[in-house]
């Protein structure tokens, strides 16, 4: 091929420096730019805490499970969502696979299977929240007192909700986005197109909030 | 070389997917998963030494700092294995990684700050605190 033999050099000119497509570099550009986001929810949330003299042990207020009400198990609901997330991602990540072989049957098959997952994760912050809110917990109001007893500031209930929330709104927007991705691939849009790369760019959103979701996990509920 | 071409722009294909390709997703996947499963580990066995009264503080620190590097690997085989950012040339790899080096200095920072913020808080706290008065002469003109 004579065009690849002259330009030997990436920056030569006549090919994407990259190697990738426009709309999957922006789509990595757009996801670096919500790490900032998240990072800055989540510094401000370590900076907050770090200033107070105490904070409400995680331990005891995520204690809660659906179907034994009123049983101290702390960890265990969130160890099944994060599980789900997991789950989730893999099942994304075999979907764009599929899209690779150019499989339309598999690619389905595995974005029912993460919207699925992401259905069930939704459901479950959705059980938690509607928990939390029974308990006396919203934004403005914290119900939970500090590891040491005394009355806490209902700085733990914002932090939470937000960026919880906001996470949330992260999966609940990407739930729907695999929607579109499932229904244009069995309408054959990328059949016809002659590649899957639409899928790759929606599973790297995908895996992004599986992404979040590891340091949420980690900085509300385990440390 | 076979390539393709996208709106006019001409990229040349990653590794076509084998057998091979399954098998990583799947060794990734329990990776991902024990390294959970030791993580909720440590989180309970931090919680039962804070049931068991009298916890070592500086055990439970050094156990957090375990969880945080283990979420950090976390993180690293998701983006490189399964966002394939790892099977990407260097020149896109850098542009995306070095940027995040500027939350090295922004957690430092603002964590500083926080705890400077605590310290500064507890040594001027009102040690005896002073009564309001009411003074006589106004203070403006």
């Amino acid at each position: 091929m004579a065009q690849a033999a002259v330009n030997t050099k990436w920056w030569g000119g006549g090919k994407s420096p990259f190697n990738v497509e426009y709309g999957k570099l922006m789509m990595w550009y757009f996801l670096m730019s919500d790490a900032f986001t998240f990072g800055a929810f989540l510094i401000s949330y370590g900076t907050v805490r770090m200033s107070s003299a105490s904070w409400p042990d995680p331990n005891h207020v995520f204690n809660a499970v659906p179907f034994f009400s009123g049983v101290h198990m702390p960890l265990v609901f969130v160890s099944f969502m994060t599980f789900v997330l997991i789950v989730s991602s893999v099942t994304m990540v075999l979907a764009v696979n599929e899209g690779h072989k150019g499989n339309k049957q598999g690619v389905i098959k595995y974005l029912f299977w993460t919207i699925v997952f992401g259905l069930i994760f939704l459901g479950s912050q959705a059980w938690e929240w509607t928990h939390l809110y029974h308990e006396g917990a919203w934004w403005g109001h914290n119900p939970f007192p500090n590891a040491d007893g005394t009355v806490a500031t209902t700085n733990f209930t914002n932090f939470f909700f937000t960026i919880t929330g906001f996470h949330g709104f992260h999966v609940f927007s990407g739930v729907v986005i695999n929607l579109i991705a499932l229904l244009m691939t069995q309408n054959g849009v990328f059949e016809r197109r002659g590649h899957y790369l639409m899928i790759e760019k929606v599973g790297l959103y995908w895996h992004f909030v599986d992404l979040v979701w590891v340091f949420v996990f980690l900085f509300f509920y385990l440390v | 070389m076979e390539h393709h071409t996208f709106g006019g722009e001409v990229t040349f294909p990653h590794a076509a997917p084998t057998d091979d390709s399954k098998k990583r997703i799947i060794k990734t996947t329990i990776i991902l998963s024990v390294i959970t499963i030791i993580e909720l580990a440590l989180g309970f066995w931090i919680y039962k030494m804070h049931e068991g009264g009298s916890p070592s503080h500086s055990l439970i620190m050094f156990l957090k700092g375990i969880i945080i590097i283990l979420s950090l690997a976390k993180a690293f085989y998701i983006v490189s294995i399964f966002m394939h950012l790892g099977d990407e040339i260097r020149n896109l790899i850098m542009t995306i990684v070095v940027p995040l080096i500027l939350f090295v200095w922004f957690i430092a920072a603002f964590l500083y700050e926080g705890n400077s913020w605590k310290n500064l808080r507890h040594e001027y706290r009102p040690k005896d605190p002073v009564k309001f008065e009411k003074t006589e002469t106004p203070v403006h003109h």
